[in-house]
């Protein structure tokens, strides 16, 4: 197996692959980030089957933890699956942090989180804001520590799809992206590398001093959130929060006491940083 | 400590230790748990200790509070002993 | 094999490069045993980077076990009313007991034994309780309450956790024929009301769901549960009573060859008349080691043959073919 190694925030990555192009093409894009000698997690790119290594192969996202049912993706996609296999060992076997399905960026060694359902925008939000002045903390998982509520650093490449992807192309520098990949399940998709600072940062946490619910195709608004609608959707957000038991209770409660929440929704990405830029000095 | 308890506003989460399951629960259960104070008490005694927070003229405060604590009892978070 | 070294002598990992252990852990995730080596390398020296992931293994294994025994103790509640003994097996059943096997141990659904003449009565009792069916194919159905020996699985509605209810330790279409009334009544209760089986069947029931009922996957983690189980005896009569038992459940071939394996692998310590080497133990040995260092399963013919050995063992030729002629007509 061609192999590939990478650290991003506190996990160590090793990801094998039955063919190079995969490899080669990660190599490249996480060149920045360091290679850690232990690995904590594996995941392995595999063809389905012997001919399927040869003729229209088709890669199965194996390794530690497994989803039994997931559908293989063409080669072509290979760099999505390495990515997908990453989540899937965050989402189901980390548990040295509170584990958020949301973005985060960092301004004055304070973190604004954002979290909501796919197509809300966290993502494309996180990676606008991180060309924009503010460090890029993670688009995919937020990170809480267990004992002081900090946000730690998760910077894995920024998965952009569909129309964000043109967005973003405006705003980022060139050589900072991944081949563009057609017809995945979700569309297209195009990974972003997070800017040189944000790699250099990526073992500085940060405290959590804003929490917002992004909604994208509605008119600019900002709303406030009931604590036990927060609560409720933090839970629904976090993939660990059940296996942590009462450290996760705690963590969680501790957040909910002290960092302010409000919904925004926006048509625009010049809105939503207005709005984002607004609340960020009233409340934080 | 079997419980911890956490109010949001009208609602109150709930981490039970030993299951380790976490309930979001709406008045009176948190009252219940608070009037209770960890003592083992009958139905009746629970309904008097509750007038201190509830105006109970209108409502049939007893079968409401049984229901909540047959709830309770089935999600373990009471435990139901037999005379 | 790099797993079974590290826990049969944890001292053993101080000479471990960074490959050696990515390797190491890799395999004992794949294995479902991580969580018993972190509980073996626990106060040992090892890499920073190491002991975040067996401390994380530390914080899942608790995790399983607090779910474990509250589901047992669901149980409990929705039978309250039923007389008959309900024991506890495997990963739970070592939990509620407090022994040495349930210590990092990989816990998963609930498995309890009932007579089974009160099946009935306790799948009545389950379902008023919030459980419901998790297959709804009356064939499987049928095939399940005639030919295996547990009811067909059930699941909670609200807590999504599965329970087994078996009325005997192997199929009844399975060869040997284990005394399912006897270990009843010899199940020893625990301070809840629940129950567990002696001493000595639970050593027999490990043995047999190794061998008797399987195809040997996961048999490292099974194997330990095993030598846990040996070693943490005490009476002085352990292993006469044990052959005694396993001989009188038709299960004493199984329980001598896992003893033997766990001695060989684990170095469990065995009575040396015991120790007698047979020669298909080497087949054995190497399908329970074929794990390579990203995890993978390998031997693939081995496997292969062993696949077929579990299913052979379940039942009789003829029932085979049927079953699979049944299911491969049935495939979508």
């Amino acid at each position: 197996m061609y192999e590939f190694r990478v650290q991003v925030g506190p996990a160590a990555f090793r990801i094998g692959s039955a063919w190079k192009r995969p490899v080669n093409e990660l190599a490249e894009l996480y060149r920045e980030y360091p290679t850690p000698d232990i690995a904590d997690y594996s995941v392995r790119l595999e063809a389905t089957s012997l001919i399927r290594r040869f003729i229209r192969p088709s890669v199965a996202i194996n390794g530690d933890y497994i989803l039994p049912d997931a559908a293989p993706l063409p080669l072509a996609q290979a760099l999505l699956a390495a990515e997908m296999g990453m989540n899937l060992q965050m989402a189901l076997g980390w548990r040295r942090h509170l584990l958020l399905h949301a973005s985060a960026v960092e301004k004055d060694g304070k973190a604004l989180i954002m979290t909501g359902a796919s197509g809300s925008g966290k993502s494309t939000l996180s990676a606008m804001l991180g060309c924009k002045g503010w460090r890029f903390m993670g688009d995919e998982f937020v990170l809480l520590d267990l004992l002081t509520g900090a946000v730690v650093p998760f910077p894995r490449l920024i998965s952009l799809k569909n129309t964000s992807i043109g967005a973003m192309q405006a705003t980022a520098l060139d050589g900072r992206f991944g081949p563009l990949l057609r017809d995945t399940p979700k569309g297209e998709i195009r990974h972003l590398v997070p800017a040189r600072d944000a790699i250099r940062a990526m073992t500085q946490p940060a405290q959590p001093a804003l929490l917002l619910f992004p909604s994208f195709g509605f008119e600019s608004a900002v709303r406030e959130i009931a604590p036990s609608e927060i609560f409720i959707r933090l839970t629904q957000a976090s993939t660990n929060y059940v296996a942590l038991g009462e450290a996760g209770f705690k963590t969680l409660t501790r957040f909910i006491n002290t960092v302010p929440a409000r919904a925004i929704d926006y048509r625009k990405g010049e809105e939503a940083e207005a709005l984002v830029n607004q609340l960020w000095d009233d409340l934080s | 400590m079997v419980l911890l308890i956490q109010p949001l506003d009208a609602m109150t989460a709930i981490y039970h230790r030993r299951s380790g399951i976490t309930h979001i629960v709406s008045e009176p259960v948190p009252q219940i748990l608070h009037r209770m104070g960890g003592e083992t008490l009958t139905s009746d005694e629970i309904v008097e200790r509750l007038r201190v927070d509830f105006d109970f003229e209108e409502i049939d405060a007893r079968s409401l509070i049984t229901e909540r604590m047959d709830e309770m009892a089935a999600l373990g978070l009471l435990v139901r002993q037999h005379v | 094999m790099l797993l079974v070294d590290a826990l049969r002598d944890p001292s053993s990992t101080a000479a471990l490069d960074a490959d050696g252990w990515t390797a190491l852990l890799a395999m004992a995730r794949a294995e479902q045993l991580i969580g018993t080596l972190a509980r073996r390398l626990s106060g040992l020296p090892v890499p920073t980077a190491v002991s975040e992931i067996l401390e994380e293994a530390r914080v899942n294994a608790e995790y399983q076990r607090r779910s474990a025994l509250w589901e047992a103790d669901c149980a409990r509640r929705a039978l309250v009313d039923y007389v008959g003994k309900v024991v506890l097996m495997k990963g739970t059943a070592y939990a509620a007991a407090g022994l040495m096997a349930s210590e990092g141990r990989h816990i998963g659904d609930l498995d309890i034994m009932v007579a089974r003449a009160d099946l009935p009565k306790v799948e009545a009792a389950l379902l008023a309780a919030g459980w419901e069916w998790v297959k709804d194919d009356a064939y499987d159905d049928a095939y399940y309450r005639d030919h295996m020996h547990e009811l067909p699985p059930l699941i909670h509605k609200e807590r999504d956790r599965m329970i087994d209810v078996h009325h005997t330790i192997l199929p009844p279409t399975a060869r040997p024929r284990p005394d399912a009334t006897t270990m009843l009544a010899d199940a020893v209760a625990l301070e809840d009301g629940l129950y567990v089986f002696s001493h000595a069947d639970r050593a027999i029931h490990s043995a047999t769901h190794l061998l008797a009922d399987g195809e040997l996957d996961g048999g490292l983690r099974n194997l330990w549960d095993i030598h846990c189980l040996l070693t943490e005896c005490t009476q002085s009569n352990f292993w006469s009573e044990l052959q005694s038992r396993a001989t009188h459940h038709d299960l004493w071939p199984a329980v001598q060859r896992a003893a033997r394996m766990a001695h060989r692998l684990y170095g469990t310590d065995i009575p040396s008349g015991w120790r007698t080497k047979h020669w298909r133990d080497g087949y054995y040995i190497r399908r329970l080691t074929a794990r390579d260092a990203w995890g993978r399963g390998t031997r693939p013919m081995l496997r292969l043959l062993f696949y077929v050995r579990s299913h052979w063992l379940r039942m009789p030729p003829l029932m085979l073919a049927g079953h699979l002629w049944v299911k491969w007509r049935k495939r979508p």
